[in-house]
């Protein structure tokens, strides 16, 4: 049984009268220990497949149309309101994109992780155990930094901070929500390492969410390609970065500039990423594929398995290009 | 060497702190300190650190959308520095700018059509009501939209089409230079191709000389013929694209080139980590500003400031222990 498995899940959002699909049969298995990448550009449900597992919507407008979430054994979507709080920060902690915003401005970065101490691990909300956290997430003094505010801090700081706060009641499952895309790059390294190191010395699984293909290379063990609220693709990371079968996955790879070769120009994906409600029929890429056919516009393609341990939702997957 | 279009030499731009009451400001923030660099006609230098580096101050600073402190903007042999608001303004027409957000930098209640003709009507480029509509049209179609777009309010485009339509306000004025400030960082993955290949191809047909600031190496590295590289307020390391990114020579430029996340999982490449954040503009470390995260540093990198100097013909480095 791994740890989480979402299975069909679909999410609406109620906008002027009318319910829109975000989310539309996503089906995820994540084991202890393991890391999984989602990744997708902007409005491919990534970020709401995410906050669902510890139904984190606001509800309105969000409405869980379908299926279930199961998180260590027991459905979240059936949850009632104490056990979720048992759940979020418990077995399920989040580090968010922004650090700035996600900490609070008015109180000390010690007395923010005090709280989810006091709340999830009561008897070992102590000065000790918050400075063995900060030191866990490679924060220099951490003595002196627990009365700092987060203002006080770099970015990169902040967002060690975050993860301090989202390992305080020991989760199973970090999510992390673009956590390094705010962050400059030596930055971005920094931290990415550090999470590979926390998950190895404290055993938990990570789902990271991104829209960088090369961060899911450094970090992932699998990798769900999603795009205008599908799974379009799902694989173990080395096989899909080194042979992308969806096209969506192959246009995405090289349409990312790279620093080792002599290329004029860059290869484009055509029109930009459907918005919310205006999601094509058919095949949702189809508008933009290079391999389109007529028949894609017509017939909503099935995640299908097409090796051992890949899935695409293409038909066409394996013709010449 | 050809003639320059674009000469900054010693360009510093301090920022007072205040202090509080009615002392004069005692600290200053270097956001750039002593820069020179030039730019030849047609062509595009990349200019790439880490936010709080001083890039996007330098990048405005060049055409005065930011006062400089001291130093000379020569723009084709003239000093922008000094010139008076009404001079400026007529030679704003041979310099424009990109900005980051394509949703921030558009007026959300202005048809596009007066977003692009304001600019001409500034600099009165235009005499009628339809050359004004058709140069607006031709422009559109120059940015990859259509004609029909000009009607329309920002709002209806996506952030790549508004990103268009604020190339074609900078082209507008049919500029020399133009300074892109991060262009397609705001962009989805997919959108970034389409902006990177539109900007090459209308540097092409336009002859524009680009100053590309950005943050993402291997954009930079794609669009650039040079790249110059900036730490604290200082260029550490500037040469041909090819051979900063092939062979990099300061530690600094090798740990950013290492640290950028390559798609390629067969890569053999090592990762330099740097510890450590950008220290503080304020009070810079004395000697090398880069000295307390640099993996190589020695003693008189502690007390030393390392001048920027030419290594290899056109690759300079500011470094005392470069090869």
């Amino acid at each position: 049984m791994p740890l989480l498995q979402i299975r069909n899940l679909q999410i609406d959002f109620r906008i002027a009268q009318k319910n829109m699909r975000a989310v539309d049969g996503v089906s995820l298995s994540l084991a202890a220990g393991k890391t999984l990448g989602l990744v997708g550009e902007s409005g491919s449900g990534k970020s709401v497949t995410a906050l669902s597992i510890a139904r984190l919507l606001a509800s309105p407008p969000a409405i869980y149309a379908g299926g279930e979430i199961v998180l260590a054994g027991r459905d979240v979507l059936q949850m009632r309101a104490a056990e979720l709080r048992q759940v979020r920060g418990g077995v399920v902690s989040y580090v968010f994109q922004e650090p700035g915003a996600s900490l609070n401005p008015v109180f000390r970065i010690g007395n923010q992780i005090k709280e989810a101490l006091q709340l999830h691990r009561p008897e070992a909300a102590t000065a000790a155990e918050i400075i063995r956290l900060l030191k866990l997430v490679g924060i220099p003094a951490p003595a002196t930094r627990v009365k700092c505010y987060p203002h006080e801090l770099s970015g990169g700081m902040q967002q060690r901070v975050m993860i301090a706060m989202a390992l305080a009641p020991q989760p199973k499952l970090l999510v992390a929500d673009e956590p390094t895309t705010a962050l400059d790059v030596t930055i971005q390294a920094q931290i990415i390492e550090l999470l590979g190191q926390l998950r190895r010395q404290l055993g938990m699984a990570i789902l990271l969410i991104t829209h960088n293909l090369g961060i899911v290379g450094d970090i992932a063990d699998e990798v769900a390609v999603m795009y205008a609220g599908q799974i379009v693709e799902t694989a173990p990371a080395r096989a899909l970065l080194q042979r992308p079968l969806h096209p969506y996955t192959r246009a995405l790879m090289k349409s990312v500039p790279r620093l080792d070769a002599d290329v004029n120009r860059l290869t484009t994906i055509a029109g930009s990423v459907p918005r919310l409600g205006a999601f094509p029929a058919g095949c949702r890429f189809h508008p933009r594929c290079p391999q389109g056919r007529p028949e894609c516009s017509q017939t909503s393609p099935p995640l299908v398995e097409v090796e051992s341990g890949r899935r695409v939702r293409c038909p066409f997957w394996n013709v010449a290009t | 060497m050809s003639e320059s279009l674009l000469e900054i030499k010693n360009l510093k731009v301090y920022f007072p702190v205040k202090t509080g009451g009615l002392t004069r400001p005692k600290d200053f923030v270097r956001a750039v300190d002593d820069v020179s660099f030039t730019i030849t006609p047609g062509e595009t230098v990349g200019l790439v650190g880490e936010s709080g580096c001083g890039k996007t101050t330098l990048g405005r600073a060049v055409i005065r959308l930011i006062e400089p402190t001291a130093g000379q903007i020569l723009f084709e042999g003239e000093n922008l520095a000094h010139l008076k608001s009404s001079a400026l303004r007529a030679q704003r027409r041979k310099f424009q700018m990109i900005f980051q957000d394509p949703y921030a930098s558009l007026n959300p209640r202005a048809r596009v059509e007066n977003i692009i003709g304001e600019a001409l009507d500034i600099h009165r480029l235009t005499p009628t009501r339809a050359a004004r509509r058709q140069r607006v049209e031709k422009l559109l179609l120059d940015v990859g939209l259509d004609a029909a777009h000009a009607q329309r309010y920002p709002h209806e485009f996506s952030g790549g089409q508004r990103q268009r339509i604020g190339i074609a306000r900078a082209l507008a004025v049919e500029p020399k230079l133009i300074v892109c400030d991060e262009p397609v960082s705001a962009l989805d993955v997919s959108v970034q191709a389409q902006i990177v290949n539109l900007l090459r191809d209308l540097q092409q047909e336009h002859g524009l000389a680009y100053l590309f600031v950005a943050h993402d190496l291997a954009v930079v590295r794609h669009i650039s013929r040079r790249i110059l590289v900036m730490y604290l307020g200082r260029i550490v390391e500037a040469g041909e694209s090819r051979s900063v990114c092939r062979s990099p020579k300061h530690p600094f430029t090798q740990a950013l080139i290492s640290a950028v996340p390559v798609v390629d999982p067969d890569s053999k490449r090592q990762r330099i980590m740097l510890a450590g954040d950008v220290p503080s503009p304020i009070h810079p470390p004395a000697g090398c500003p880069f000295h307390p995260r640099c993996p190589l540093a020695e003693a008189r990198c502690k007390t030393e400031a390392p001048i920027l100097r030419e290594l290899e013909t056109g690759h300079q480095v500011a470094c005392h222990l470069a090869k």
